[in-house]
């Protein structure tokens, strides 16, 4: 039984059971995927993952509640367990008290999107890193298969979205540990495409055998790459563009969104979920928005709204959770070709590090530099950069500071992990920006 | 109390597990070695926001992972599919890595570790937190969270109780079992509060906060007690001015002290992260092998200790995910690096002693070198002392923002609440307090460590890692600290 059969089947037989007076609510999601770990271009862990869920969410009036259920494998025991934990919650519904927040959608919308891929196979894979990386030093982690997402009402609708996809994400390691970050990700697994990327991180590792610089501390001009600034979007997506964030005074960006702050009129953000790797509708049945503007020529937009915080503040719902799942920054003009030349004295920052807020009012970064990143000098990369720490604020990045936006721009897709491997992407330019500060 | 045995997957966690063992042992696949490690787990979340309960949500997990042997490699193969043609369809899936994964093997890993033997272990748990009905909780939420508001400047207000119950079976092909049974219980209370130009907030318990047990850890954790000093103390924080600048002395309260522990030592010491296998994700060390034994990591005053045996603390336990048993170990002592946070295997690749602390956060995922329980030993010194020996300095208390690079060694780390002492004296209060340092010298500028009456048994909730990712609780118990010459600042001054 493959994994639309299983959760068709679950869903016909609960929905028909729910009596008229309540809604009930069943959200699906199954992985089948490998995960190959990679230390020294060799095998550290690897093995396969397979998963079932089922989230239940029972609605009689304004009272509900959820339970997500591990599904057992035999369609007759999971159905007993999925009316137990029912039984459990009708039993618990009639203690709690209403909720002024609930939301759901009451209006019946279907999708399905399947997207089939080639993923090529174990020995490949393994092939594949011999052959092209053999002889480096290859960190990472391959994770490929399958992942669909389900859900279905009872008041009759049914979305489905399934996916093959890979993600190899690795990094190749030279002196000092000093490295080059490399990804690949899809639906189509081409080993050439493979040995095409790690040929140019290959490259680019000879570069960084040079002995490191450290610069002195305080302001720079420096050009981060779209996974640089992949990781400062990734900390502003976390209650920068939140409705329940911003009406609480909570948002980094408050004050942008209050309108006593702009940033740059070449920064635009979207929610651009067409394309996304993530499901198209939300937990409680919402079909969401292909676009949501969040910042349009350096203006708040919209916020990110979720159910309840669209009830709760009388918004419309455009989000499953209150943070991006497929970001856009719009491209500028500048060419990727010519980034270090426009560049020409400064630092070059292929990826930062764990960025958090050193102030959240004045949305202030802090985070470190890491990976392939360089000293520039007449518009050449002359050392690689010692791991430096940064702390700058967003409005100054993106805002008096920014001199300029790449034309390309880079879909980075999140490789993610934790409990089940992440929809996430966003697709991002470079930035040039002067003024970025150094601290330690 | 009534007794709450609303949900019908309670009694999953009490059944036993040995069903599913008996069951796979009748499909076990022909291999070198085996082991089957089935993770049963029921998680339930109150709270309360603005005085409006949030949805109750519960979940429980039921899954098995499979460790196979064969042919000089080690693969694994997981699945939620209990029955006993998906145990056997699990258990090729790991023959086949296992094969596979021979073909490029890691030059230098070992054998998978075998089990020494059986054995039992459970949380002590004196007030179970099944004998509350969830309605009941959720009266007790609203009332603590009614205090929270201590005035119209507080925006937004939380409480939450969220409790874990886990039962895992770990067995192997030589007819060992080990069974261990736990249950953590961590309370959240936080204010918000705003002048509609900036907000700032104030935490009790939230990620930094967890233990093992039931109800009755609550009190130790802050848990009602706390919740009009978050209020008063958000307001406070509003009114304050920023943390001053400069290199000073600088105190750093227990609920601080958890997140300095847990990213410049816990991490650093993780010997799966020296041997590399971390390098694409969170990192590597800025320790290297040859400093265990002789390295001084901080003043002599500094001690650390793995110690999975306080029964109240998030990561006791008798056994890790490797079946290796646990024991209490200094990683340093009198300041001297004495060994890693690795487990068997990691033991065996490096030829370095360790701990038993190779951890899976869950069926689904292999175990890694993890923190447990890692501690800062107390020392002498009464938290009077402490703050009468500043003449200059600040006091930071409970974490609200970390950073540090990917061989953990430059950090910033930034408080919610703070205090300027002077002259032996606690004074103002002040907002956005950060400070920054070099782990490598940091510790060495421990001056003084508080006694066991400020020692507090916490935890971190969110402890990320490894590739597949797995996040863990992770135990760590500190005194408040003293430290001297940091450069300490607010973003704002």
């Amino acid at each position: 039984m493959n994994a639309r059969t299983r959760f068709d089947a679950l869903a016909d037989a609960l929905l028909a059971e729910t009596p008229t007076d309540e809604v009930l609510m069943l959200g699906y999601y199954a992985e089948a995927s490998d995960f190959v770990r990679l230390n020294h271009a060799r095998v550290r862990q690897a093995g396969h993952v397979s998963q079932r869920e089922l989230r239940l969410e029972l609605v009689t009036g304004a009272r509900h509640a959820s339970t997500d259920l591990q599904l057992q494998g035999d369609l007759e025991a999971d159905l007993a367990m999925a009316r137990g934990e029912l039984a459990a919650l009708r039993t618990l519904l009639p203690e709690l008290p209403e909720d002024p927040y609930l939301d759901y959608a009451e209006t019946v919308n279907d999708s399905e999107s399947v997207i089939i891929g080639t993923l090529g196979d174990r020995v490949n894979w393994l092939d594949s890193v011999a052959d092209c990386a053999g002889d480096l030093d290859l960190v990472g982690l391959l994770a490929s298969g399958t992942q669909a997402h389900g859900f279905a009402n009872s008041l009759g609708q049914r979305n489905w979205h399934a996916a093959d996809s890979f993600n190899f994400d690795w990094s190749l390691h030279g002196a000092d540990n000093r490295a080059v970050k490399g990804r690949y990700a899809g639906s189509d697994w081409q080993p050439a495409e493979l040995a095409a990327r790690i040929a140019v991180a290959r490259a680019r590792l000879d570069a960084l055998a040079r002995p490191p610089v450290t610069p002195v501390t305080g302001n720079h001009r420096a050009y981060l790459a779209p996974s640089a600034l992949g990781e400062i979007m990734g900390l502003l997506g976390w209650g920068g563009f939140s409705l329940k964030a911003l009406r609480t005074g909570q948002s980094p960006l408050q004050r942008l969104a209050d309108g006593k702050l702009t940033l740059s009129s070449n920064v635009s953000l979207e929610e651009a979920r067409q394309g996304s790797p993530a499901p198209g509708f939300s937990g409680v049945g919402y079909l969401l928005p292909p676009s949501v503007t969040l910042v349009d020529g350096g203006r708040f937009g919209d916020a990110l709204t979720g159910p309840r915080s669209g009830r709760e503040y009388g918004m419309p719902v455009n989000a499953r959770m209150e943070m991006p799942e497929a970001l856009a920054m719009a491209p500028g003009e500048l060419p990727e070709a010519d980034v270090l030349a426009t560049l020409g004295d400064g630092l070059y920052l292929s990826d930062l590090w764990y960025c958090n807020y050193s102030d959240r009012n004045s949305c202030r970064i802090t985070g470190m530099s890491r990976y392939a990143c360089f000293v520039v000098a007449g518009g050449e990369l002359v050392a690689p950069l010692a791991p430096m720490r940064f702390d700058a604020s967003v409005y100054d990045l993106l805002g008096g500071g920014l001199e300029g936006v790449t034309r390309e721009r880079e879909w980075l897709v999140d490789a993610s992990s934790y409990g089940q491997r992440s929809t996430s992407a966003q697709r991002l330019p470079g930035i040039l920006v002067d003024g970025f500060p150094l601290t330690l | 109390m009534q007794c709450r045995r609303d949900s019908a997957t309670l009694g999953a966690m009490d059944a036993a597990l040995d069903p599913i063992l008996t069951r796979f042992r009748s499909v076990s696949p022909a291999c070198d070695y085996w082991t089957l490690r089935v993770v049963a787990t029921r998680e339930e979340r109150l709270a309360v926001r603005q005085d409006v309960p949030e949805p109750v949500a519960r979940s429980q997990g039921l899954g098995a992972m499979i460790t196979v042997v064969v042919d000089g490699g080690v693969g694994y193969g997981a699945t939620s599919d209990l029955t006993a043609d998906g145990l056997r369809h699990a258990a090729g899936e790991a023959r086949d890595w296992a094969r596979l994964s021979a073909r490029l093997p890691l030059a230098d890993s070992a054998p998978l570790p075998r089990l020494g033997g059986s054995g039992h272990y459970a949380s002590p748990v004196a007030d179970p937190w099944d004998d509350v009905p969830a309605a009941d909780m959720l009266a007790w939420l609203a009332a603590t969270a009614s205090r929270l508001r201590a005035g119209e400047q507080i925006v937004d207000w939380a409480t939450a109780l969220y409790h874990r119950a886990q039962q895992v079976l770990l067995a192997d092909a030589d007819g060992h079992a080990i069974e261990q049974q736990f249950s953590w219980i961590a309370p959240t209370l936080r204010a918000v509060a705003s002048d509609g130009t900036m907000a700032e907030s104030r935490t009790v318990g939230g990620a930094n906060a967890v233990r093992q047990g039931g109800l009755e850890q609550l009190d130790a954790l802050g848990f009602p007690d706390q919740a009009d000093r978050v209020g008063e103390e958000a307001l406070a924080l509003l009114a304050a001015p920023p943390c001053p600048n400069g290199v000073t002395d600088l105190l750093l309260m227990p609920s601080q002290m958890v997140l300095q522990i847990h990213e410049s030592i816990g991490h650093p010491l993780e010997l799966d992260r020296i041997l590399g296998d971390e390098r694409n994700y969170a990192g590597t060390s800025f320790v290297t092998p040859e400093m265990f034994g002789s390295y001084r990591y901080g003043s002599e005053l500094l001690n650390v200790t793995f110690d999975p045996q306080r029964p109240e603390q998030a990561i006791s336990y008798g056994w890790d995910d490797d079946g290796t048993p646990a024991e209490r170990l200094h990683l340093i002592r009198d300041g001297i690096l004495q060994r890693p946070l690795g487990g068997t295997l990691s033991q065996a690749r490096s030829g370095l002693p360790g701990t038993a602390n190779s951890r899976a956060c869950d069926w689904n995922r292999p175990p890694i070198d993890r923190m447990a329980n890692l501690n800062v030993e107390p020392g002498t010194t009464p938290f009077s002392e402490l703050v009468k020996g500043i003449e200059y300095g600040v006091l930071m208390d409970t974490n609200r923002s970390w950073s540090i690079d990917d061989s953990r060694n430059k950090f910033q780390f930034g408080c919610e609440f703070g205090r300027v002492i002077r002259d032996g004296e606690v004074g103002e209060v002040v907002r956005d307090c950060n400070y920054r340092g070099v782990s490598a010298d940091f510790w060495r500028n421990l001056a003084a460590v508080g006694d066991a009456d400020n020692f507090e048994i916490l935890g971190v909730l969110n402890c990320g890692k490894g590739e597949p990712n797995q996040a863990v609780f992770v135990g760590h118990a500190s005194p408040a600290c003293l430290f001297s010459g940091v450069d300490v600042f607010s973003e704002t001054s």
